[in-house]
Parts: C-alpha cells; structure tokens; sequence
C-alpha cells in the first residue's frame, strides 16, 4: 500500500495516471461516449444539469456515471489513505461564481481542459486554439497569483460535510437505478434522457461508473490536474503535472490512431465548430477561471472526494452555470457560438478580473 | 536559527508560493513549513528540493504536517 502510494505521487506515476486516463477516454468514445468526448468533465457535468433539468436542451441529458464515479473513487482512495480531510471556508461563494463562469466559458469552446486534450488527440485542430486560450487564461491567473491572491484558509470541519458531495453523487446514481433509461423515451421518472446529439451517446453505465471509479482513486493519489499542469510549469518551471497531461495527450493520440478514430483537421470534428476566436476567448475565460480556483474541473471533483466543501461548491457552481449557459443561449453548438455566447465570456472575464484584483491577503 | 511558514488551511498553489518567496529570502538555514494536507506536503518538498534544500524531517503535528527543510552553504 505504501508502495504505491508513494508510486503514484511520483514522476512516473503521474505518467503512468495520465496515459490510463488517456486510454480509457479514446476507448469509451469507442464505447458509445461521444466523439472525442471520451471524458469531459464539463460536458458531462453539463449533461447532469439537463437530466434533472436545471436546462432542457434535449440533446445533453443524461446522468453520467463517469462524474459519480470521480467523486466516489476519490473518496474511497482518500479513506484507504487516510487522507479524507473535512474543510471549507475559503470564500466558498466565490468559488461558486468561478465555476458557473468557468463552465460558461467551457461551453463556448465546447470542452474542459480534458476534452481540448481528448480532441487534439482525436485530430480536430480547433482544439489548438481552446489550448491556447486555456494556456493564455491561466497565465493571467499566474500573474494574480504573484501578486498575492487568494481565497484565504479553509477550515477543518465536520465529517459529514466532506460526506455531502459523495451523498449527493450516490444520489444521483439511486435515481439512476430507480429511473433507467427507456428506449425512445426522453424522460423515466423524473430524469430525462438525450434521444439524440450528445447526451444520447454514452457507454454502458457500469462501465461508465467503474472507468469513473478507477480514474478517481487514480487521480486522488497522483494530484493529477491539467490546470495545475500549465500552472506549475508557468509559475515554478515546474512540469511534474504536465508530464501527466502529455502522458494523456500522447496516449490518447496513439489509442485513437489503433482504434481507427483519429480524423485530422478543422472542420466537421465531432461537436465542436471551428469560430477560432471563440474557441480561444471561451477557454480563456476557462482558464482563468479554473486558475482563480485553484484546480481544472476535474481535480474540483476528486478534492471534493476527499472532503473539501469549497471545490464541491466550484463544481455546483459548475453544474448551476450550465443551466444558465443553455437557458439563456450561451453554450456554442457545431453551428457556432450561441446568440449571447460572446457577451457571456466577455462579462465573465470582468468578474475573473474584478476577483483577481480585489482578492488579495498577504500572509505573515 | 529557522523561519516558519504557515501554509495550513491554504491550498495549492499558496504553500508553494509562500515555501519559494521564503527560500528567496533567507538564501540558506532552516525552514519549518506548517502544511494541512498531504498534497500540499508533497509539493513544497518538491519545489524545495527543486532548488537545493533537503527535507531533514517530516512530523505529523495535529492535523497536519510540519516540514523541516534546511540547506548548508556552499563554499
């Protein structure tokens, strides 16, 4: 046991997460997950927000067992390590608004930092340019973070709180088994199902979970995060956590290449479009978001597995802002940015700012 | 004679920060970094390594963790 966890939070174990996580995605596209869309941790968290309907675009509704399973394996892998640490308290509303924006800007661009990685390897060079922006939004994050910002110091707190997000998760899967997909029919119960577009594509939920599950515990224990990856090597020169993300990217790729899905080029790539200004703005505002925070969409959910309560906040901060980004028109399409798309990332940029500016502390 | 840093409660990449701008002062010695978590335990001892310090001892202290780090002068 102590082997490996001291495996995992080294160099080689940090690759050896970031190739898994790069496998498993291609061969869940492989699956049934949607084209280079094997995990997207925003897309997937936009999927659950339509299937308890906070938005109703019928084409991304469905429960992903991918995003319980983070949740759930980093809680597991935080227990057997006995790393389970109950906290929150480091502007929790804050951290709230970053999400919601983050998934906006997410949107625009049409994937987390995941996906942009998951469709370069899948050879859509749109992604070239999400990867960019993602890259130039948490420079910007950097420059804030030199000049003394932060959110302030969590508190220790109750077991039970660090329980409420893995509860939450374990919810969602009940009404899963309570409420299963019906063929043909967008809604069973009170969920509601994709028949078509996105949501409609999905592997087997056990599949989906247990892929889930492993990446979770596998990402608990390395601190796998590719925000923190560009971050490290911006801030401190520093490319343990970018190791992961290439590991991801390369494996990924050469997965793709053997499975027969690697298409290159820029247009009609599996959902996304090809408004190059938009994809780098969108995930600018993304970056920068997930800079501000502290964590890529993805590390929010394994932390809130091992009890932190201020990145389970992030993530429904995530899960809240897609509502918003589809009810008001703001998420892109394979089409194009939606109607208020550009004036979604240009506001949430202004509140990255505003919060970058005003949040700062020096500490004795 | 050592300087403390108190990292708890902070998350990444604060502990880091403050560990590096503390290195940056005092050039050598001791540091004692308060950390909470084994993440951020993980991580300064990596960025202190990274610029010649040696992790001299690890000691589980309430909830968390105190890190020793020193570095000898070179001559």
């Amino acid at each position: 046991m102590a082997q490996l966890k001291n495996f995992l939070s080294t160099r080689w174990g940090i690759i050896s997460v970031g190739a898994f996580i790069g496998i498993v995605a291609a061969l869940l596209q492989k699956l049934g997950n949607p084209g280079n869309m094997g995990i997207c941790v925003a897309c997937f968290e936009r999927d659950i927000a339509g299937a308890i309907g906070i938005h109703r675009a019928a084409v991304v509704q469905y429960m992903r067992p991918e995003i319980i399973g983070f949740v759930l394996g980093s809680l597991i892998a935080a227990y057997i390590f006995k790393e389970f640490r109950p906290r929150v308290g480091s502007a929790p509303i804050v951290r709230f608004v970053l999400g919601a924006f983050a998934m906006i800007g997410a949107l625009v661009f049409l994937g987390c930092p995941w996906r942009a990685l998951l469709r370069l390897a899948g050879g859509d060079g749109n992604a070239i340019l999400g990867l960019a922006g993602l890259i130039f939004g948490i420079w910007i994050g950097t420059l804030f973070l030199k000049n003394g910002y932060n959110l302030g110091r969590t508190e220790k707190s109750y077991t039970s709180v660090g329980w409420l997000m893995p509860l939450t998760m374990i919810g969602f899967l009940i009404l899963m088994f309570l409420f299963p997909q019906i063929k043909g029919e967008a809604k069973s119960g009170i969920l509601f199902y994709s028949l078509k577009g996105p949501g409609a594509g999905h592997a087997a939920l056990i599949i989906s979970l247990l892929v889930g599950l492993a990446i979770g515990f596998l990402a608990q224990r390395s601190r796998f995060c590719t925000m923190g990856a560009f971050r490290d090597l911006i801030l401190f020169r520093q490319a343990h956590l970018f190791s992961g993300l290439l590991a991801l990217l390369v494996f990924a790729f050469i997965t793709n290449l053997i499975v027969g899905q690697f298409h290159p080029g820029f247009v009609k790539q599996p959902v996304a479009h090809t408004m190059h200004i938009w994809n780098f703005g969108g995930m600018v505002l993304a970056g920068l978001a997930f800079s501000l925070a502290g964590g890529c969409p993805g590390r929010q959910l394994f932390l809130a597995g091992e009890g932190d309560g201020d990145s389970a906040i992030f993530v429904w901060g995530m899960i809240i802002g897609a509502g918003f980004a589809h009810n008001f028109g703001l998420a892109s399409s394979p089409k194009g940015v939606g109607p208020h798309g550009i004036a979604a990332v240009i506001i949430g940029l202004l509140v990255c700012l505003f919060i970058g500016f005003t949040m700062r502390k020096k500490f004795a | 004679m050592s300087t403390t840093v108190d990292a708890r409660g902070l998350s990444c990449p604060q502990p880091v920060l403050m560990t590096m701008g503390e290195i940056k002062k005092v050039d050598m010695g001791e540091i004692v970094v308060l950390v909470d978590t084994d993440t951020s335990k993980e991580n300064v001892s990596r960025a202190a390594k990274s610029q010649g310090w040696l992790v001299r001892d690890v000691q589980e202290e309430g909830e968390g963790y105190r890190v020793i780090f020193t570095k000898e002068i070179v001559k």
